[in-house]
């Protein structure tokens, strides 16, 4: 039952996790909260969805255009949100009301055009589960975690080892040096919008496969900011490991304490969290210089 | 309708305060609506105290809460305090819905007495428009504007800013407390639903369109936030909202001081501007106080 819980909690964890970098990510160079994030899963999760039921295209190209999907909507708010402040040196907190109006554009937008009911994926993956030991574990929860693992190993190596990541690390340390540098700030932002919008997409599917799909979708995604801000904001492994820590405790909540209370007791201990260690799990503190 | 518009420019008058003021975004502010709307309602429904009692009781708890809610949360920066907020304002609309015995639960209060009136909201939205005004020109009011500008110049001045915050976070739990108890008594019923994330959201731009900074600028950007999706309903019907989303965006960007951005509407300015354009003057002494630019 113990060891049940924490397979399922980890499968939840790497939903979140999916999207939870993206928020890094997109913190670490821009400084703000993309709060419009969770409108690209949903918008990942729909054109996977009709690439499948219109378009009759089989699962594996479906996730790709999903993803696709996703890191196209990711540009084109960097374009017309998120460039013009930037260029403007506008405060952060500009950024997070534009997420805000964006957010409410494109859930609205989604309503408007595909009305506001549930749907659900057409079965891909078997419903039967792979028994190892005494567990048993469910196919998807076998292709969620594997595809996130490989989708951040991917992410690790961009950052770590080319040159663009190598820029993006830069910038996120300090934009104006690194925009001293010569580095193209504005290709910096386009990969990172590229990258945080194809794993968003990727956590929208998955969720989708798992759960619903709906117009909505994108603010159950928020708990994603959450774990990024649990984790410390503006860290990719935090992200990560918030994730994983908000999905097994969630479960783990859900299975042996009460359903019902589930997100209350998550935020509780996101409040007990944040007052213990206000900068994060890896967050760095921040001093204010004078 | 109109009472509508009175409630929100109510609701609006405490993120106002704390946002445009004191720097802090909050995303929970309808939490202490929804405190002061179901204890004032369970009051009048369950006690049988009059309602006048009931809604200042409301505020009352509404107030109080906010003092263990501020508490941890209002030490936090930046989007730590945002995403603290939007947790307690989570778990306020959970706590109601898990709550079924007393508040109704996910299924709503339904039958609460219509008390609300347009007289009563009237007079209630002068004073709090007068309170808030007030607060904001007191000294209190310009402490919580130096934290605002420069936390770390205030402190060094002696202002406790983490009091000054206590302080703005508690009026403005008040005057969200009171609207939440006129919206009970006005709509019938209460639905935790009505007090989700949206809720804050809706409050936090209004905040922002009408300018940060500006009581004025609030109530009247509450006042075109309440009418304008009614006014377009008939117009563009369903695309309403995400024209909403998409002016917020055009505004942040080309005016992100909002309608009044610092500046509010005083009858002196008025007087100044009429002046100005019969004579077609600017007034004799440039930059004289009551021009009401206080940034």
């Amino acid at each position: 039952m113990f060891l049940q819980q924490l397979i399922n909690g980890l499968s939840i964890g790497s939903i979140y996790g999916l999207a939870s970098v993206g928020y890094a990510l997109i913190y670490s160079i821009l400084g703000f909260s993309n709060f419009a994030h969770g409108e690209m899963t949903m918008v990942g999760a729909f054109a996977a969805l009709f690439a499948m039921t219109a378009a009759n295209l089989p699962f594996p190209i479906a996730l790709l255009v999903g993803a696709l999907g996703s890191a196209l909507t990711a540009v084109t708010m960097e374009r017309f949100a998120y460039r013009p402040l930037r260029l403007k040196k506008a405060p952060s907190l500009y950024f997070f009301i534009a997420a805000m109006g964006v957010s409410i554009t494109l859930m609205n937008t989604a309503i408007v055009a595909l009305s506001a009911t549930f749907r659900t994926f057409p079965p891909i993956f078997p419903i039967k589960t792979v028994s190892l030991g005494a567990i048993s574990v469910g196919v998807i929860d076998l292709a969620v975690f594997g595809v996130a693992a490989v989708a951040v190993t991917i992410l690790e190596f961009v950052l770590n080892y080319t040159k663009i990541g190598k820029a993006i690390r830069a910038a996120a340390y300090d934009s104006t040096t690194a925009a001293l540098m010569g580095i193209s700030m504005d290709k910096v932002c386009f990969t990172v919008f590229v990258m945080a919008g194809t794993l968003a997409g990727l956590s929208g599917i998955f969720r989708g496969l798992k759960y619903t799909i709906h117009a909505n979708m994108g603010n159950i995604i928020l708990k994603a900011w959450i774990c990024a801000i649990i984790g410390g904001i503006g860290s990719v492994q935090g992200a990560l490991l918030g994730a994983l820590l908000v999905g097994v405790l969630e479960t783990f909540i859900a299975g042996f304490i009460s359903s019902a209370l589930r997100d209350v007791i998550a935020f509780v201990l996101l409040i007990g969290m944040l007052v213990v260690r206000p900068s994060g799990l890896l967050g760095k503190a921040t001093e204010e210089k004078a | 309708m109109l009472i509508t518009v009175g409630i929100n420019i109510i609701a609006v008058l405490g993120p106002s305060i704390l946002l445009g003021f004191t720097g802090l975004f909050t995303f929970g502010h309808a939490a202490y609506e929804a405190i002061g709307a179901y204890t004032c309602a369970l009051l009048v429904m369950k006690v049988g105290i009059p309602f006048p009692a009931a809604l200042f009781a409301g505020c009352l708890a509404a107030m109080i809460c906010s003092i263990p809610i501020g508490y941890p949360t209002l030490r936090l920066t930046s989007d730590y305090f945002i995403v603290a907020t939007l947790g307690v304002g989570e778990i306020v609309a959970l706590l109601i819905e898990n709550m079924q015995s007393i508040t109704g639960g996910a299924r709503g209060l339904p039958g609460i007495p219509f008390y609300t009136n347009l007289p009563l909201t009237v007079v209630l939205v002068a004073i709090c428009i007068w309170l808030a005004r007030n607060f904001v020109l007191s000294r209190h009011g310009r402490n919580c504007i130096a934290v605002r500008e420069n936390e770390l110049a205030a402190e060094c001045v002696a202002i406790d800013s983490f009091k000054q915050k206590m302080m703005a976070n508690m009026i403005a739990a008040f005057l969200g407390g009171l609207s939440g108890g006129l919206m009970g008594h006005y709509v019938g019923i209460l639905h935790p639903k009505m007090f989700r994330i949206i809720r804050s959201e809706e409050l936090g731009i209004a905040v922002i369109l009408g300018g940060a900074g500006s009581i004025t600028g609030s109530v009247f950007a509450a006042v075109v936030v309440t009418l304008l999706p009614e006014i377009l309903r008939d117009v563009v019907s369903d695309w309403r909202l995400v024209v909403y989303g998409l002016a917020v965006i055009v505004v942040i960007i080309n005016r992100p001081q909002g309608l009044m951005g610092y500046r509010e509407l005083t009858l002196q300015s008025i007087r100044q501007f009429w002046s100005r354009l019969t004579t077609g003057r600017r007034p004799a002494v440039p930059g004289v106080p009551g021009t009401g630019r206080r940034d």
